[in-house]
């Protein structure tokens, strides 16, 4: 699958299988249990979310669940941390626009 | 789908009932993080007999070095020339063998006034009471504010470190590295193995910031690395496209005229670290600032006993520096933590003593007074 290191000098990569999910209703490839940040940006997506005030761009910053930057609406729900949260098949992701949806 | 997606709030009302009336074993030891430090202070302490539980929010055990390809150098004793991911398999592997009880995906989100531990798991929330705790949580990767420095591309090395060594995936095609210390020379270089540019390395100093191997590697392959320049601007829609760099002055103003603009999507920032210090506000650790040691970390003796005596620390949250010593400050915390709930014995002895040298050795290292002189004005 494009996106995703093939051949490394050092590591070998144990990807789990093929799932479809959604960005913004359309349909992707990513490898399930892979967090959903790593599918997304394989897939050339890079902006998570839309800051609250000023309607500006957000990506992820640390990649290991400290920052909260990377904060996504996943199957309705908001503020999932995609850094860390595993790919499903299935799953609708969204850009989360500031604190996101009321639920 | 993942369980901690379905409820609105894991801490919603519901939830909290459980917490109170949940009966959670008691254990002797708990430690928070389950990095090089954490690891070795488990491994010590169940060896020496504790009853203990590792807590991490990963799914795998070992911390930052599961992404750490480089192998490690400097201390004889301690695990030189094997590389970070396979000191995290060792160690994962005599974690399995004593079987020590490990808490995976999940997070300590408070300290009780009762001593006890809020642990989020999934959707649940739940008390874990140890009579002493480890705490080893580590650290965060620190922030840079430059003009547009909030634009997606904008990242910490060690995050991309981990998108490109653990997921395989690189998320971008050319980057530009703020600051030469050792994740900022390790991690170009990795890069450059997973087939990623690396347009330079820029340095506010006048002088490299980390070892002189990683600096000599990253040359060798061709990266420059401007000393003396800092960031003023990262330019683009919406994600970065470019760069503005800038010379800097002895009193570390920007020189104008000497801006240059660097095509790069990736912007990655490694200007340091800071400790995750929160648990241990709430626990009323006593938090010092100590600029050397990575801005406020929680106060420490020679034995790793914070303030308070049934809390010790290791690793970066004690101070920032390597998993080597973090790895040795670890081993130390789990013996004093035995020793303090049991007593002194040969066994517990020999391993502070042994690691009290180690740690001694790595630290006569020019690179290390820093640290040494940081620990001292802690005293």
């Amino acid at each position: 699958m494009k996106g995703y290191i093939t051949e490394h000098p050092i590591l070998e990569f144990k990807r789990g299988k093929k799932v479809k999910f959604y960005f913004e209703d359309k349909e992707i490839e990513g490898y399930e249990g892979l967090p959903i940040a790593a599918a997304l940006h394989a897939a050339g997506i890079r902006v998570l979310s839309i800051s609250e005030r000023y309607n500006r761009p957000r990506g992820f910053f640390c990649a290991v669940g400290k920052c909260s930057s990377c904060l996504m609406e996943v199957d309705g729900n908001s503020n999932v941390m995609v850094c860390m949260e595993p790919l499903r098949s299935g799953m609708r992701v969204r850009r989360q626009k500031g604190k996101g949806q009321k639920q | 789908m993942n369980s901690s997606t379905k409820n609105q709030d894991p801490r919603s009302q519901k939830n909290i009932q459980n917490f109170s009336s949940s009966k959670f074993p008691n254990f002797d030891i708990c430690i928070i993080g389950g990095g090089p430090a954490g690891l070795e202070a488990g491994i010590v302490a169940k060896e020496l007999d504790a009853n203990v539980i590792i807590i991490d929010d990963n799914p795998v055990l070992g911390g930052q070095l599961i992404k750490q390809t480089h192998k490690f150098f400097g201390s004889k004793a301690h695990y030189c020339g094997v590389r970070g991911i396979d000191i995290a398999k060792i160690l994962t592997d005599m974690v399995d063998e004593l079987k020590i009880d490990v808490l995976n995906n999940a997070t300590v989100v408070g300290y009780y006034d009762d001593d006890t531990l809020g642990v989020l798991k999934e959707d649940k929330l739940f008390p874990i009471k140890a009579k002493i705790y480890i705490f080893a949580a580590g650290a965060s990767e620190n922030m840079l504010v430059f003009e547009n420095s909030d634009l997606p591309g904008v990242y910490g090395a060690g995050a991309v470190q981990t998108m490109m060594n653990v997921y395989g995936v690189v998320p971008g095609k050319r980057a530009l590295v703020i600051g030469s210390g050792n994740i900022g020379l390790i991690v170009p270089y990795q890069l450059l193995q997973a087939g990623v540019e690396v347009a330079a390395i820029i340095e506010i100093l006048d002088k490299i910031g980390g070892y002189y191997v990683h600096a000599a590697k990253i040359k060798r392959a061709g990266v420059p690395i401007y000393l003396r320049h800092t960031i003023i601007q990262a330019k683009g829609k919406d994600c970065v496209e470019a760069a503005v760099i800038t010379q800097v002055g002895d009193k570390f103003e920007n020189l104008k005229g000497t801006e240059k603009t660097i095509e790069c999507d990736m912007i990655l920032i490694a200007i340091g670290l800071s400790p995750l210090c929160e648990l241990l506000y709430q626990a009323g650790c006593r938090i010092d600032y100590v600029p050397e040691l990575g801005g406020n970390v929680p106060y420490h003796n020679e034995n790793m006993m914070t303030s308070k005596s049934h809390i010790f620390v290791c690793g970066d949250l004690a101070c920032i520096e390597e998993a080597s010593t973090a790895m040795l400050e670890g081993k130390i915390a789990g013996a004093k933590a035995y020793e303090t709930l049991y007593k002194e014995n040969k066994k517990s002895n020999e391993i502070i003593v042994q690691a009290n040298k180690e740690l001694s050795n790595i630290r006569s290292s020019p690179f290390e007074q820093r640290i040494l002189s940081g620990k001292e004005k802690m005293r």
